[in-house]
C-alpha cells in the first residue's frame, strides 16, 4: 500500500492542448492533486478584433483543429444576429446537418482511438489493429465516413470553407445527397456493431461518482445540439443565451493558461454527459435504448461514463441527420443566399460543440469590423470540474497500486474528451517514490 | 533497411495539422508499414534514441516553446515544419500588430500580468529558431501532401512542394475565376498544392500556403484598381495568412 508517493503526468492529453497532472501524498495523506494547464496562450480574442465580419469565421475556426465546424458555426451565427440576418429554416437544416458530422468524426476518434485501448487494456490503437482488426476497421471506416461527410458539406473537415453569415457558397447537388443517405445507413450499422463490441467491455468502465452542475442548451421537446436557451442542473428556468457570462464566471488560475469557469457551485461540468443529464428523454428511441442496454441511468454523475454517452449520441445524431437529408431529398430547391449589409452591432451564440456548450459574442462597428470579441470554450469550462473529480477520486483509491492509480487518473481526464486522440499515443508517466 | 523512426510535436495550434494524420484512415495503416512513429505528444524528456524524421507543428509563443524546439532539432536528423503555424505562426502571426502586453490584456484582463501567461513579444515560425529540412504548407495540411512527404522522405526522395500558384490548380479545374465575379482572391500570389481547394467552393483563397516561389504582391497591388478594389482592402486580405511571411516564401 502507497503510503508516500507522487505522480507527474506531463503533456497528459490534449485539452486545448497540453495539460499535466500532479499527485503528492504524504503518509497517506493527499498534500496536492493538481491538473495543470500549461498550453501556450495563443490570444485569439485579441487578434480577431480588426477583422471584418466575413473574415471572423476563417480567423475563429482555427481555434480548433477537430471542433472547427463548431467555432465556424457559433460564430456566423453571433454575426447573423449583430447584423440582423435571418437566414432560412432550410439554411438552418443544412448547417444542423454539417454540424452533425462533426459530432460524429470527434466522438468516433474519442471513443475508438482513444477510449477503446482502454477498455481492451491496451496501450494505444496500434495493438489493436492485430487483436481487434475486425472493430479497428469499422471506426475507421465509420470515420471515414463522417470525414467525408463533412467534406461533401464543409468543403473540408477541418477549417471549413463553405460556411458564411448568410448561407453556404456551396450546397450539395440532389446526387450528393442521395449517396450522402446511402453512406449514412452504412454508419447506422457500423455504429450498432460498435456499439455491440462497446456492450460487451462497458463493465470496464470505472464506478465512480461524484455530483456536480451540469450544464448544456435545451430546445425543449429535442435533444438540442444548436438551438434553444442554457440549461442548469441546478435551476429550474432557463438562462437566455445573451447571458452567457453569467453562467460561465470565468476566471484566471495559477495553475492554468487557459481561463476556468464556474457557476452555482465550485465548478461544473459541459459535454455529452451533461446533454445527456438535461435532455436525455427526448432522445430518439434507438438511442434511448442504447443508453439503456449501457446501464446508463436517467441521472448519471459517473464523469467515466461521458464516453459511453458519446457513443449514445452517435446513434442520435445519425438519425437526426438521416430525417435532414430527406427533407431535402423532399425539396430539392437550391438554398438562397441573404445578402448582408454591415452594420454597428453585437451578436451572441451558443452551439453544442462535440465536448460541449461553446459561446461566441462580438461586437462590431458600422462597417462591420470586430471591436471586441468573447469566447468561452468548453474545454475551458470543464477544467475546474476535472479538478474537483481528482480530488475526490483520490482519497477512494489510495489504497490501490500505483498503476491501478495512474490508469485511473489518466482515464478520468480522457473521459472528458482531451483534444485530440491518436492512435499511437501514449503517456509518459513517473513514479517518484519519496 | 530498418524503418524510418518518426516522431510528431505540437507547439501553439490547434492540431488540426496532425489531425489530418489520423485522417489518412486505413492509408495510415499502409504508411505505417514504411515508418516507425516512435514519438506522439509524449514529453519530450524521455524519450530514447535519436529521431530520423521530426514533424512540428504549431508556432513559438513563450521561452519554453523555443527551449523544447532546440531540444526537438538536437535530437532529429530531418525536421519537418508542419503547417502555416509552424511555417509562418499561420493566423497567430496577426498578434504581431499588438504588443504582447496589450494582446495579454484583451484576452485575460488584469490578470493578463500573471507571470504564468508570460509570451514572447512576437509569435515566431521554427525557422527563426532552428534549421527547418522540410515545409508541407496549409492551414490546416493536405493530408495526401503529407502523405506523400513522409513516403518521399522513407525512401530518400527529396519532395516536391509546388512553386507555382494556386491560379494553375483553379484552372485545371475549371474555376471561374474569382477576380471576374468581383472577389479578392489570393490564388495569384499563394503556393499551390491545395487543389485550389477554397476557389472551387466558391471561397476566395486567403492565402494559408504562404507565398508561392514567384509571387509577386506589387503587381497584383498595380491590377486592384481594373476590379475596383481598394488597397486597404487588398493588405487587409493579405494579412490573415501572408501579413508577415515574404520572408518565409522561398524557405
Amino acid at each position: 500500500m502507497p503510503k508516500s508517493f507522487q505522480i507527474q503526468i506531463p503533456h497528459i492529453t490534449r485539452v486545448e492542448g497540453h495539460g499535466n497532472l500532479v499527485v503528492r501524498v504524504t503518509d497517506g495523506h493527499v498534500e496536492k492533486a493538481e491538473w495543470q494547464v500549461v498550453e501556450a496562450p495563443r490570444f485569439f480574442e485579441a487578434f480577431v478584433q480588426g477583422r471584418r465580419w466575413d473574415e471572423i469565421q476563417a480567423v475563429v475556426s482555427r481555434i480548433c483543429g477537430i471542433c472547427s465546424i463548431s467555432h465556424s458555426l457559433v460564430s456566423i451565427q453571433a454575426i447573423e444576429n449583430a447584423l440582423h440576418v435571418q437566414v432560412s429554416p432550410e439554411v438552418q437544416k443544412l448547417r444542423s446537418l454539417t454540424h452533425a458530422s462533426e459530432i460524429l468524426q470527434s466522438h468516433i476518434l474519442h471513443i475508438g482511438y482513444l477510449v477503446a485501448p482502454d477498455l481492451f487494456k491496451a496501450p494505444s490503437v496500434i495493438p489493436l489493429v492485430e487483436n481487434q482488426r475486425e472493430v479497428v476497421q469499422k471506426i475507421i471506416e465509420l470515420h471515414r465516413i463522417a470525414n467525408q461527410w463533412s467534406d461533401l458539406l464543409a468543403g473540408r473537415t477541418t477549417h471549413p470553407i463553405t460556411l458564411i453569415p448568410g448561407g453556404f457558397t456551396r450546397t450539395p447537388s440532389l446526387k450528393e445527397f442521395e449517396n450522402l443517405q446511402h453512406d449514412l445507413s452504412t454508419a447506422t450499422k457500423l455504429t450498432n456493431q460498435i456499439a455491440s463490441v462497446i456492450l460487451s467491455v462497458a463493465h470496464q468502465i470505472p464506478h465512480f461518482e461524484r455530483e456536480t452542475e451540469y450544464i448544456a442548451l435545451q430546445q425543449p421537446g429535442q435533444y438540442s445540439f444548436e438551438s434553444g436557451q442554457i440549461a442548469s442542473s441546478d435551476l429550474p428556468e432557463l438562462t437566455p443565451v445573451e447571458n452567457f457570462e453569467s453562467v460561465t464566471n470565468e476566471y484566471v488560475t495559477n495553475q492554468s493558461t487557459a481561463k476556468w469557469a464556474r457557476w452555482h457551485r465550485g465548478a461544473y461540468a459541459v459535454g455529452a454527459l451533461a446533454r445527456y443529464n438535461l435532455n436525455h428523454k427526448f432522445l430518439r428511441p434507438a438511442a434511448a435504448q442504447l443508453a439503456h442496454q449501457l446501464g446508463i441511468k436517467s441521472k448519471c454523475i459517473n464523469p467515466y461514463a461521458n464516453s459511453l454517452i458519446q457513443l449514445v449520441e452517435c446513434v442520435q445524431i445519425l438519425g437526426d441527420a438521416q430525417e435532414l437529408i430527406d427533407f431535402f431529398l423532399e425539396n430539392p430547391h437550391p438554398l438562397n443566399r441573404e445578402s448582408i449589409t454591415p452594420r454597428a452591432g453585437e451578436g451572441v451564440a451558443a452551439i453544442e460543440a462535440p465536448r460541449g456548450i461553446l459561446f461566441h459574442r462580438y461586437q462590431l462597428n458600422d462597417q462591420g469590423i470586430c471591436r471586441s470579441a468573447n469566447l468561452c470554450i468548453p474545454t475551458n469550462q470543464n477544467h475546474g470540474n476535472l479538478q474537483k473529480d481528482i480530488e475526490t477520486l483520490l482519497p477512494q483509491i489510495l489504497h490501490d497500486d500505483q498503476e491501478s492509480i495512474r490508469q485511473l487518473l489518466e482515464m478520468l481526464v480522457r473521459s472528458y474528451d482531451p483534444c485530440i486522440s491518436c492512435s499511437t499515443h501514449f503517456l509518459n508517466i513517473k513514479f517518484i517514490d519519496s | 533497411m530498418s524503418k524510418p523512426q518518426v516522431a510528431i510535436f505540437d507547439l501553439a495550434g490547434c492540431e488540426g495539422c496532425q489531425l489530418q494524420i489520423v485522417n489518412l484512415e486505413d492509408s495510415l495503416l499502409q504508411l505505417l508499414s514504411l515508418v516507425d512513429v516512435v514519438e506522439w505528444r509524449e514529453a519530450i524528456s524521455n524519450h530514447g534514441p535519436e529521431i530520423d524524421i521530426a514533424l512540428v507543428e504549431g508556432c513559438l509563443e513563450r521561452e519554453e516553446d523555443v527551449a523544447r524546439l532546440l531540444h526537438i532539432r538536437e535530437k532529429s536528423k530531418i525536421l519537418v515544419a508542419l503547417g502555416s503555424c509552424a511555417i509562418s505562426g499561420g493566423v497567430h502571426q496577426m498578434r504581431n500588430a499588438l504588443s504582447s502586453l496589450e494582446a495579454r490584456q484583451i484576452t485575460y484582463g488584469n490578470n493578463g500580468f500573471l507571470k504564468h501567461l508570460d509570451v514572447h513579444e512576437k509569435v515566431q515560425s521554427l525557422d527563426q529558431i532552428v534549421k527547418v529540412d522540410y515545409s508541407i504548407p496549409g492551414c490546416p495540411i493536405h493530408r495526401q501532401e503529407l502523405s506523400y512527404v513522409l513516403r518521399c522522405l522513407a525512401l530518400g526522395r527529396i519532395p516536391f512542394i509546388p512553386t507555382y500558384p494556386v491560379c494553375v490548380e483553379c484552372r485545371i479545374q475549371e474555376n471561374l475565376c474569382l477576380w471576374q465575379q468581383g472577389q479578392l482572391c489570393l490564388g495569384p500570389l499563394t503556393r499551390a498544392g491545395c487543389h485550389a481547394t477554397c476557389p472551387s467552393h466558391g471561397t476566395p483563397c486567403i492565402g494559408c500556403r504562404g507565398y508561392s516561389s514567384d509571387a509577386n504582391p506589387q503587381g497584383l497591388r498595380q491590377s486592384l484598381n481594373r476590379y475596383h478594389k481598394t488597397p486597404e482592402e487588398f493588405e487587409h486580405h493579405l494579412n490573415l495568412f501572408l501579413g508577415s511571411s515574404l520572408e518565409h516564401a522561398h524557405a
